[in-house]
């Protein structure tokens, strides 16, 4: 054990471990969220679901369609511009991943606890937008063009609801960083929620719409556009959106559930088991968000683009400032 | 006159029984497979069609005289019959020889065929049947020709009549 | 160096135009596309997401129908006439059939008439049900598809097990419904009477089918996402629904309560009891709203037609080979798109001299760059899909 802890306090291996436990998370939770959403929307939908890849449950579904996507013949559009084309799906990969960063799995369990943690994510979120314009742009394409608009559009106006409704639990917490939110909401004895029940129903809104799932997939609009952005993405590069698009929903899930529903702890749980039950109360948090996320694409239409913005702008943003303002006042006054 | 429904008094309750009706199918789905699934897990559990489904034709070549119909009034002109007249021996010393239409050739080919019907329809003697099988799906077009033995096998498929409505 | 002084009069003088162009793209919505009902294509041009001059362009599906009805026999064209419009099968022989009875005067026993008339109104439950599941489809909600496609599979079986065919029936004969086979020497044949159980299924099937109307109500039509994309979208008056031919549930929802099946006699329908529902101002939730409380008028109409159905022959008293006097005649009929027309023209032969097809789709979309002009781009969508057409029936 001496030797392992001697190993990992060096900088380099310890970064090297984190890198790796990284890499190997983001395709796992991918293909574990990708297959849950399969099974649950089959049920929604009165059918099976997978059932044949791997025996009974079709838990082997995920990993045959990551080969498949991996085998598929790279097909990049005669007129496309090739090096935006093949920079993007990296772009939005990258700003997934670098969201995990500061997912707080438990009492130092996190991967680097920043000062400024929910800000970074925040920013980094942002890189998703570029690499959807750039899909959209590159892909040579009436329809992908159409779908990279609409993302343009969409992202930016949703960015601002998702900032500032994080702000009313920053302001409760008074740290950003986050495993500071964590603790202090085990110190105060209740999830922010309970205080910030709008806030949250803002940042859950606005995280979908950042996803681009339904209600808000305009940009995607699979019975319009054919695939929006997506539409000349094939094999290894829809791969890449694809884990990103889980990926992020697991990460803006947990974000969710950092600032808002007490992250880590659980009202009754001692803080020393919280080190191994932490993990475990996060993923089953954040597992019902999801599932939420899930519920809600399976069972709304899609709004149309000007009504999206309506609502960005019209009801989100002033709802949230709203929020910060009674936030600030109360936490002055008490 | 029917009238259309209003939107409902409180906003987003339309959204509410929605996410109901989709959470409550799933619940069935997961407790009670058997009475809500929209689907059958095809080929493990296979579905039994009606008997008058128009499946495939079956041929008794025994019955069969040669007499052309199905042919000329199939709407595609998928049935091809060749036939020759052989000379029988008479039943009784001294009397009448027989002719009699045998087939030589009866094919059906299935990658025209329309499933109309008309061929077993207007058959007077009774020669085509109508059979529920339907898998019988090849690789190679060619293959969709089902020539006069290939038909008459599937005569064992042809189910029974199993009663009308009073 | 001094400048000329033309040259910086004539820079002076310029003026930088900043306002950027904005050039209009023009769109091919398909002919492959995931919603346009089939091949249709529509070349849009689009101003962002407002389009403008808007056009079809039909006869991707150009099967040749009225040629081919030249050379063929009536049995033979019932066949074919039921690919028409795949969805309702059923339904498009009926009036073809009517119109040769017609030319021959014969009478059709009252127990055919009746089955024409179930087997209709269960291809009408099965139309409206694919428009069910397709329009929340298009509009983005992916679970009404399979609610309404697992009840559609009821009546299809009902519809096998009485004919042999799901979509295709092939049902009619000159006279009545197909008779029993030949002789029946063997006893593997089977007559064409309903089957046994018949009406037990079919009170179930109706019962399932009213369940899931209300199932998809209560999913989609209180939905506040779909009453924002619907309501308001998509305006028909009345005045340009008349003047373009729109008919069937289009015109209805836009107000006029114009109902075939009340107006002409091809089938036995003043004897039963239902109502005809309509819409207030014609837009996309009028025209869904009327095709659901459709499906519910067709159940009670087959509910009644069960219980009072007659015995009887199946077929007239018709000669084996048919030949049908000459003459011309239309018969029109309420087809779950619209009205259907089939103009017969006979020589005196086994099959039509000239058959002129009337489709529903065919000017219900004709409708479309009168009321696609301005509108943003998923309405586009969410119009056409709310018009129900199929592109057999549009381009036969």
């Amino acid at each position: 054990m001496d030797f392992l802890t001697d190993l990992f306090s060096n900088f380099f291996v310890s970064l090297a471990g984190k890198l790796l436990l990284v890499a190997l998370m983001i395709p796992l939770i991918g293909m574990a969220l990708g297959f849950a959403e399969m099974k649950l929307s089959a049920k929604m939908q009165a059918r099976v679901g997978p059932y044949f890849a791997g025996g009974r449950w079709g838990w082997a579904q995920l990993i045959a369609d990551g080969v498949k996507f991996f085998q598929k013949e790279d097909l990049i559009p005669e007129q496309a511009d090739r090096p935006v084309f093949k920079l993007a799906p990296v772009l939005v990969l990258v700003g997934t991943v670098s969201l995990f960063v500061v997912v707080p799995f438990g009492p130092g369990l996190i991967f680097r606890d920043l000062s400024v943690g929910i800000f970074f994510a925040l920013a980094v979120s942002s890189l998703t937008t570029i690499g959807v314009l750039m899909a959209g742009w590159s892909s040579a394409n009436k329809y992908s063009l159409m779908g990279g608009i609409r993302a343009a559009g969409q992202l930016i106006a949703y960015e601002l609801p998702l900032i500032l409704a994080v702000v009313g639990s920053v302001i409760l917490a008074g740290t950003m960083s986050m495993e500071g939110i964590v603790q202090a909401q085990i110190d105060a004895g209740y999830p922010f929620v309970v205080l910030q029940f709008v806030g949250f129903i803002v940042f859950m809104i606005a995280a979908l719409a950042e996803l681009t799932r339904i209600p808000f997939d305009m940009p995607i609009a699979e019975s319009e556009l054919v695939m929006g952005y997506l539409t000349e993405y094939s094999g290894f590069r829809f791969l890449f959106f694809f884990l990103a698009e889980f990926a992020t929903m697991f990460t803006m899930s947990a974000i969710a559930v950092t600032l808002f529903l007490g992250g880590y702890w659980l009202p009754g749980v001692p803080e020393s088991a919280l080190e191994f039950a932490g993990p475990v109360i996060l993923m089953g948090k954040v597992f019902l968000l999801v599932f939420a996320m899930i519920w809600f694409r399976w069972t709304f239409p899609r709004f149309r683009e000007d009504q999206l913005q309506s609502l960005a702008w019209k009801w989100l943003i002033p709802l949230a400032l709203v929020n910060i303002a009674v936030t600030a006042v109360f936490k002055v006054l008490l | 006159m029917a009238e259309a429904t209003q939107a409902r008094k409180v906003p987003g309750s339309g959204m509410v029984a929605g996410l109901w009706v989709t959470l409550s199918t799933m619940f069935k789905t997961i407790f009670r497979p058997g009475s809500h699934l929209a689907t059958v897990n095809y080929p493990k559990v296979k579905e039994t069609p009606v008997p008058r489904a128009r499946g495939v034709i079956a041929l008794d070549q025994e019955a069969c005289t040669v007499c052309m119909l199905c042919a000329r009034s199939c709407p595609d002109w998928c049935i091809y019959i060749e036939g020759h007249k052989e000379e029988q021996p008479p039943a009784t010393p001294g009397g009448r020889i027989k002719v009699r239409a045998t087939l030589d050739r009866f094919d059906i080919d299935y990658a025209l065929c329309m499933y109309c019907g008309i061929c077993v329809e207007v058959c007077p003697f009774d020669a085509l049947f109508w059979s529920p099988e339907y898998e019988y799906s090849e690789v190679r077009m060619g293959e969709m020709l089902h020539d006069m033995d290939r038909l008459q096998d599937w005569l064992t498929t042809v189910p029974e009549n199993p009663g009308l409505e009073k | 160096m001094a400048l000329d002084q033309d040259l910086v009069r004539h820079l002076s003088e310029t003026s930088v135009s900043v306002s950027l162009e904005t050039p209009n793209m023009t769109l091919n919505i398909g002919p492959q596309h995931p919603s346009t009902h089939g091949v249709l294509r529509l070349v849009a041009r689009v101003d962002g997401e407002r389009a403008f001059d808007v056009h079809p362009v039909i006869g991707y599906m150009h099967r040749g129908y009225e040629k081919l009805s030249e050379v063929r026999t009536y049995p033979q064209i019932t066949t074919l006439v039921n690919r028409i419009d795949w969805v309702s099968g059923y339904a498009n022989e009926v009036p073809f059939i009517v119109a040769a009875e017609k030319l021959m005067q014969i009478e059709v026993p009252e127990r055919a008439q009746f089955i024409r008339l179930i087997l209709t109104e269960m291809a009408r439950i099965s139309s409206h049900l694919v428009f069910m599941a397709s329009y929340p489809l298009e509009l983005g909600a992916a679970t009404p598809l399979f609610f309404a496609l697992r009840e559609r599979e009821r009546i299809l079986d009902l519809l096998e097990g009485v004919t042999g065919g799901r979509f295709h029936p092939n049902f009619n004969r000159i006279g009545g419904v197909k008779p029993a086979y030949g002789s029946g020497s063997q006893t593997r044949k089977l007559p064409q009477d309903l089957p046994a159980g018949f009406f037990a299924e079919t009170r179930d099937a109706v019962e399932h089918v009213l369940g899931v109307a209300d199932e998809i109500e209560s999913l989609v039509a209180g939905n506040e996402i779909i009453l924002a994309r619907t309501k308001g979208v998509g305006l028909l008056p009345v005045d340009v629904a008349v003047s373009h031919g729109v008919s069937g549930p289009n015109l209805r929802a836009s107000g006029v309560a114009f109902d075939l099946r009340k107006v002409e006699s091809y089938l036995p329908y003043h004897r039963f009891d239902f109502e005809i529902p309509t819409g207030a101002v014609g837009d996309c939730w009028d025209r869904w709203w009327v095709r659901l409380a459709e499906i519910r008028q067709s159940a009670r109409i087959i509910q009644q037609a069960i219980d009072g159905i007659p015995s009887g022959p199946l077929q007239a008293k018709v000669p084996k080979v048919i030949k049908v006097p000459k003459g011309e005649t239309y018969v029109r009929a309420e087809n779950p798109k619209g009205e259907m027309g089939y103009y017969l023209v006979s020589e005196g032969g086994q099959g039509p001299y000239r058959l002129k097809i009337r489709s529903a789709s065919f000017s219900n979309i004709s409708i479309l760059p009168w009321i696609l002009e301005g509108v943003l781009v998923p309405d586009i969508i969410a119009i056409m899909g709310s018009l129900d057409f199929v592109l057999g029936d549009v381009d036969r």
